[in-house]
This record gives C-alpha cells, sequence and structure tokens, in this order.
C-alpha cells in the first residue's frame, strides 16, 4: 500500500493545520480592528517569554497532558472516552478526602496517598460505564458523557452539604492542611539555585504527568497489555479469535484511562487552590481530547499538543488581560484549533497525501 | 541562565514602569461574565457609570480558569491598577493569599469578606430584600400560594428564598410556598427555558406569584408568568419594565452602587467590612411607573414599615447563612 511518509504525518499534517487555524484567528483578530501580530506577540510573550509566563503554560500543559493520556489509552482499544471531565471530578473528589482526612507528615506522602485515591475514585467512575460496555452493549460514548453530569451534581451535592465548613460561602472544602501543599516549580529549581517566577501554579505535578506520558507508551508498546489493548482497538473479532477476551481489555483500558483522568485532579485541586472546588476540572477533560486526537494518540505527541493547549490557555488569558480583547475572542481561538487540529484533520490530510503519492509516482 | 535573568530583569522593569503609568481602577468579573444579566452585569453598569461621569479609563478581565483568579489579581497589581475589585464569593480565597503581597493596592470584593488590612469587603443582607417582596407576593396572591426560583443550589440563594418565606409568613402565616432550584451546576444561572417550565410546574401547583432569584434564567421565569397572566417578581436589577403590569416588584441588590462607588473613592477605599442593606439603601424593593397599579397603597404601607422595623432592628429577619437553616417551612 502506497501511503505518504511517516515524518509527514506526524509533523506536517498537524503543523498546516494549526498554521491554518492561526491564520484564521489573524483574520478575526483583524476583523474587529486588532492588530493581528501584536496579539501574536502578546499571546507568546505571556506565556513563554518569561518564567512567569511558563508557569503558567506548564501548569495548564499538566491539566491536559493527563486528561489527554486518558483519552489515548482508551482510544487504543477502540473507545472513545469522552468521560474524561467526570473522571477528573471524581479524582478531585479522591484527593479532598485523602488531604483532608488522612494526617499526612509531608508532601510527598501527601501526593503519593492524594494520586492514589484519585486514580482509584477516576478509575471507578469510568469502570461502570465500561462495565455497561462490556457485558450490556450500551454505547460507552453516551454512558461517559452521562457520568459527567452525574459526578458534576453529586460533587456539588457533596461541596453544599458534606464538605463545606459551616458557615462558609463558597461550595468548597476547607482548605488543605499545610503539610499538603506541593512543592512549586520555584521551590523546586531554587534548590539548584536556578530563578523561577513565583506565584506561579506550575508544581511537582508536572513530573508525575510527564512520568505518566513515559509509563503509558510503555503499557501501550513494550507490554502485553498494550498489545492485548490495540489489538483489540484494531478489530474486535480478531482479537477474539487470538484469544483476548473483549470483557476483560475493556474494563482494563477504561480503568486505566479514568485513574489518569482522575489523576489530573491532583495538579489542579492540590497543587493550585489547595481545596476542592466545584467545576475544579474546568473542561481540562474535553480538551483532553484534542489533545489526544492531534498528539495521535501518541504518549509524546499528547506531550506536545498538551504544551501547545497550555500555551494557548496561557497566552489568551495575557491577550484579555493585556489588550483589552474580550473572553470570547479568545475561546474562539482555541476553539480554532481544536476544530483544525482535532475535527477538520482530513482537510488538509487528504490533499497532502494525494500530493504526496503523485510526487511518488512521478518518481517511480 | 543569563538569558533567563535578562527576561526577568526586563519583566521587572516593565511592572516597574507600568506601576508609573497606570492609576486606573480595575474590576474583575468572576466566570459567569460580564453579560449574565444579573450580578456581574450590574456591576458592568456601575463601573461603566463611572467611566461616563468622569471620562476615566478603567480596566477589566473576564476569568475563565481557575488559576487566572490569582493571576489576573497580581497582573492588575502590577501594573498598577487601584482600587482592583472583583465580583463573588468565589474570589475570597484567592484574594486572601494576594492582598498582603500588594499592601499599596487596594482591594474591593463584593459578596464575600476577607480580612485583610488593604481590603474593602462589601456584602449585602439579600435576607432583607427578599423579607420584603415576600410579603408584597403574600398579599398579591389570590391562591394562598406563592413560589420561589433559585438558580444554582448554593447558600447565597438559599438565604434568598429563606428571608422571601419569612416575608410571605410574616403577612400570611397559613400560606404555602413552593421553592425549586434550577439545577446544581453553574449552568442553572443561564436557563430561561428551564425558569420557564419550572414556572409552569410551580403554577398548576397553585402559585400564582413567583419570586425569581436565578439571574439570565429568571427572564423565562418573568415570562411564563406573564404569559398566564400571572405575577412575577425579579431579581437583582430592577426587571419591572420587561413585562409591565406583570412583574409585582423587583429585588434590587445595588451592585452597581457598589462597584460605582469604590471607582469613585479611588485609593481612599476604606478598608473593612461594608454591609449594605436596607438601612444604606444596599437593597430594596422596586416600586415605579411599572408596577404602581400591582401595589396597592394599603400594601405600600405595610411594606414601608416593615422596612422602617427592620431598619430600626425591631424585626430580626433570619439569615440562613448564618446557621444553614431556615425557620420557616417551604415545600
Amino acid at each position: 500500500m502506497e501511503r505518504m511518509p511517516h515524518w509527514a504525518d506526524v509533523v506536517l499534517v498537524p503543523l498546516l493545520n494549526l498554521l491554518i487555524a492561526f491564520f484564521l484567528s489573524g483574520l478575526v483578530m483583524w476583523a474587529i480592528g486588532e492588530n493581528p501580530f501584536k496579539a501574536i506577540q502578546i499571546m507568546v510573550s505571556g506565556a513563554l517569554g518569561s518564567t512567569y509566563g511558563w508557569g503558567y503554560t506548564l501548569y495548564y500543559a499538566t491539566n491536559f497532558m493527563l486528561t489527554g493520556l486518558g483519552f489515548a489509552v482508551a482510544s487504543h482499544a477502540g473507545l472513545f472516552n469522552i468521560g474524561g471531565e467526570g473522571q477528573a471530578t471524581m479524582g478531585g473528589l479522591g484527593v479532598a478526602l485523602m488531604c483532608l482526612f488522612i494526617p499526612w507528615p509531608n508532601w510527598w506522602l501527601a501526593v503519593i496517598g492524594a494520586s492514589v485515591g484519585a486514580a482509584v475514585l477516576g478509575a471507578a467512575w469510568a469502570a461502570i460505564p465500561a462495565w455497561l460496555q462490556a457485558k450490556r452493549g450500551s454505547h460507552i460514548v453516551i454512558t461517559t458523557i452521562m457520568f459527567n453530569f452525574i459526578a458534576s451534581a453529586l460533587l456539588n451535592y457533596l461541596l453544599v452539604n458534606v464538605l463545606r465548613p459551616e458557615g462558609a460561602m463558597d461550595p468548597s472544602t476547607a482548605s488543605f492542611p499545610a503539610a499538603t501543599t506541593l512543592p512549586s516549580i520555584h521551590q523546586m529549581l531554587g534548590v539548584f539555585g536556578i530563578p523561577f517566577a513565583r506565584h506561579t501554579p506550575a508544581n511537582v505535578t508536572l513530573l508525575l504527568a510527564v512520568a505518566a506520558c513515559v509509563l503509558v507508551w510503555l503499557l501501550i508498546w513494550h507490554t502485553r497489555l498494550g498489545y492485548e489493548i490495540r489489538a483489540f482497538g484494531k478489530s474486535e473479532p480478531a482479537a477474539s479469535y487470538a484469544g483476548i477476551r473483549p470483557v476483560r481489555i475493556t474494563m482494563y483500558a477504561m480503568l486505566i484511562s479514568g485513574a489518569l483522568g482522575g489523576l489530573m485532579a491532583v495538579n489542579s485541586t492540590m497543587g493550585e487552590s489547595g481545596r476542592l472546588i466545584m467545576n475544579a476540572s474546568e473542561g481540562a477533560g474535553f480538551i483532553g481530547i484534542a489533545v489526544a486526537l492531534m498528539g495521535r494518540n501518541h504518549p509524546f505527541g499528547v506531550f506536545l499538543a498538551a504544551l501547545l493547549f497550555g500555551f494557548l490557555y496561557q497566552g489568551g488569558g495575557e491577550l484579555a488581560l493585556w489588550a483589552n480583547v474580550p473572553r470570547e475572542l479568545v475561546i474562539v481561538i482555541q476553539a480554532l484549533v481544536i476544530l483544525f487540529t482535532g475535527a477538520l484533520d482530513n482537510v488538509v490530510r487528504m490533499p497532502l497525501e494525494k500530493l504526496f503519492l503523485r510526487v511518488q509516482k512521478g518518481r517511480a | 541562565m543569563t538569558m533567563m535573568k535578562t527576561t526577568l530583569g526586563a519583566a521587572a522593569v516593565l511592572a516597574l514602569s507600568a506601576v508609573a503609568a497606570l492609576a486606573e481602577p480595575a474590576i474583575i468579573y468572576d466566570i459567569g461574565g460580564k453579560y449574565d444579566k444579573s450580578f456581574n452585569e450590574a456591576a458592568f453598569h456601575g463601573a461603566a457609570k463611572w467611566a461616563k461621569e468622569t471620562g476615566k479609563k478603567y480596566r477589566e478581565f473576564q476569568i475563565q480558569t481557575q488559576a487566572q483568579r490569582s493571576q489576573a489579581l497580581r497582573q492588575l497589581a502590577q501594573m498598577g491598577a487601584n482600587p482592583i475589585v472583583m465580583t463573588g464569593f468565589a474570589f475570597a480565597d484567592t484574594l486572601d493569599k494576594v492582598a498582603p503581597d500588594y499592601p499599596k493596592t487596594k482591594f474591593v470584593i463584593v459578596d464575600s469578606v476577607v480580612k485583610e488590612p488593604n481590603v474593602e469587603s462589601i456584602v449585602f443582607h439579600e435576607e432583607q430584600g427578599s423579607y420584603l417582596v415576600g410579603m408584597l407576593a403574600a398579599m398579591a396572591s389570590k391562591t394562598g400560594t406563592v413560589g420561589f426560583i433559585g438558580g444554582m443550589d448554593i447558600p447565597l440563594i438559599r438565604k434568598f428564598e429563606c428571608g422571601y418565606a419569612q416575608g410571605v409568613k410574616a403577612v400570611a402565616p397559613k400560606d404555602k410556598i413552593i421553592g425549586n432550584m434550577t439545577g446544581t451546576t453553574p449552568s442553572a444561572w443561564n436557563d430561561p427555558v428551564k425558569g420557564g417550565e419550572l414556572a409552569k410546574a410551580q403554577m398548576s401547583q397553585g402559585a400564582d406569584v413567583i419570586f425569581a432569584a436565578a439571574g439570565g434564567t429568571g427572564i423565562g421565569v418573568l415570562q411564563s408568568m406573564a404569559d398566564a397572566g400571572k405575577l412575577g417578581i425579579g431579581v437583582d436589577s430592577n426587571q419591572d419594565y420587561l413585562h409591565p403590569g406583570h412583574v409585582l416588584t423587583s429585588m434590587v441588590k445595588r451592585v452597581n452602587v457598589a462597584v460605582y462607588n469604590a471607582f469613585m473613592e479611588g485609593d481612599n477605599v476604606k478598608p473593612g467590612v461594608k454591609v449594605m442593606g436596607l438601612a444604606n439603601n444596599g437593597v430594596d424593593y422596586s416600586y415605579d411607573k411599572y408596577n404602581e397599579k400591582l401595589i396597592t397603597p394599603e400594601m405600600k404601607a405595610k411594606v414601608d414599615a416593615a422596612k422602617k422595623e427592620i431598619i430600626d432592628g425591631k424585626i430580626k429577619v433570619h439569615d440562613y447563612m448564618t446557621d444553614n437553616k431556615c425557620p420557616v417551612q417551604i415545600d
């Protein structure tokens, strides 16, 4: 079979998609009377031009990396887990319960406990739709998205009625004990004498997310389970014929997926706010889908795509702050990138493929 | 390394020059956004009025993510904006941490209390205004059943509901009060269709006056009541004009005045807690040309008497948020 070269598939296509998205964003900017070049400059310098910008970019990227990995693992098994949002919400609950009710002596024990709590609850939340899919054939897209709403309502109930401290107005838990505060990148780099902006939310969870990237890569391409997941995702009848049990793989893939989604809450809940607030996942579960699609479900791709979306979030925020660009327009820019890198991928891919094939034929 | 130092240095210089250049006030809107037709929008109107009257400029920012709370506060403080006003109790925790780092900047938070020497906290006695509109509802009701439709189920909205219920019972102890919350997520603030459906459901149970404390959702409630020829009660802004003759009154919460005053005072904002109730016109019921035919002189006399008694402290309206309980039964 003739195909376009691998490098074009993984590098050229996303790059062209991005360029189109930025070009259209520029047109929108220009249409509302802002200078697109100045806007890009504000975004780049605001997100990448200082350690302050990096502190926020990396914080958002950490969120997207974990939810993106979660989606990617399920996707390898042919399962479209759209419930990252709900799994992250439940992960947040796991983090909060661990931090509030167990007196941790120091942060690194606390982060292990909180990660376990987040992963277990995230996985549990994915387990029910997974079981329904595996045993009953209930479509996982429907069930996982429904579970997002249930998670949000459940958390809302718990925050308003159970976990909220007496007399507090904000529907959120009490602040976690000081011992559970995660070291920020500022403190971590400070040990080595490297200056980094204070008061940015990027924290040690970034390392956890990078480790998760490596582990997912090992899992998918270097273990038996990973092979089974991929085989199952490619063709269920073939996998069954080869002795791979569909129920088992569906469950495993979704449990891992949910656990990764849940882990995102360690970053936002423990690392940033220091207490569990409503809607702590902030749509990262959905951004994770775009991140995984753009990253071609490969952990390294997810890593890069997460950085890109982190840049978009932080750069967008700076743009709204400095240029008085309305918040809605920032969302338009983010949406254009998602649209072109995720949904409209084939707009670039198909013509490019044809072009490559023609060139190859011309040579032959 | 050197590169990093240069950028840091440049950022510091930039920040310093910004401080010198700017002394504009700033406002940060909560996640609902500045056009939420309710709370944030009222704040925006206050700021806009200030800009129009003084001809000066102000900075504004609408947050999009949680992490942007502290980011916006710190960035605006470094730009030299003063005072920095923020709408919504969700900022309280962040402001508590940020305020001590910028002792020369004055911060104003609406709807919550932050105890720092450079923070003014503005809170409202929503229960007092709700009590008055509750009295009006009970007097206007012919069926002996009145309704309440809240937005998102949070303690603040329970506070509205409880004040309202107490007002109803003060006039008609046997009246029934039906209470519903639109939802449990922030989308409950902006769901006029569901608001309309809830209003219809309450009407089928006999309610003929309904108080909507639900932001944009309330628009649907008021519409349904007007369509059915019954009475709605508006909230936050004066909404009497929306359906003349079908909006009994509005529980006005003057967030715009709070923001306007803070901008006017500039650096002279007085830190501490500022409580805005009936006594200082922070909350009130509305009475204008659109609803004067609905409120008879007797009704007005009775409500105004109660208003005076609340101001004098003779009537104590229970605040739900002090103990998360309401002394009155709500169905």
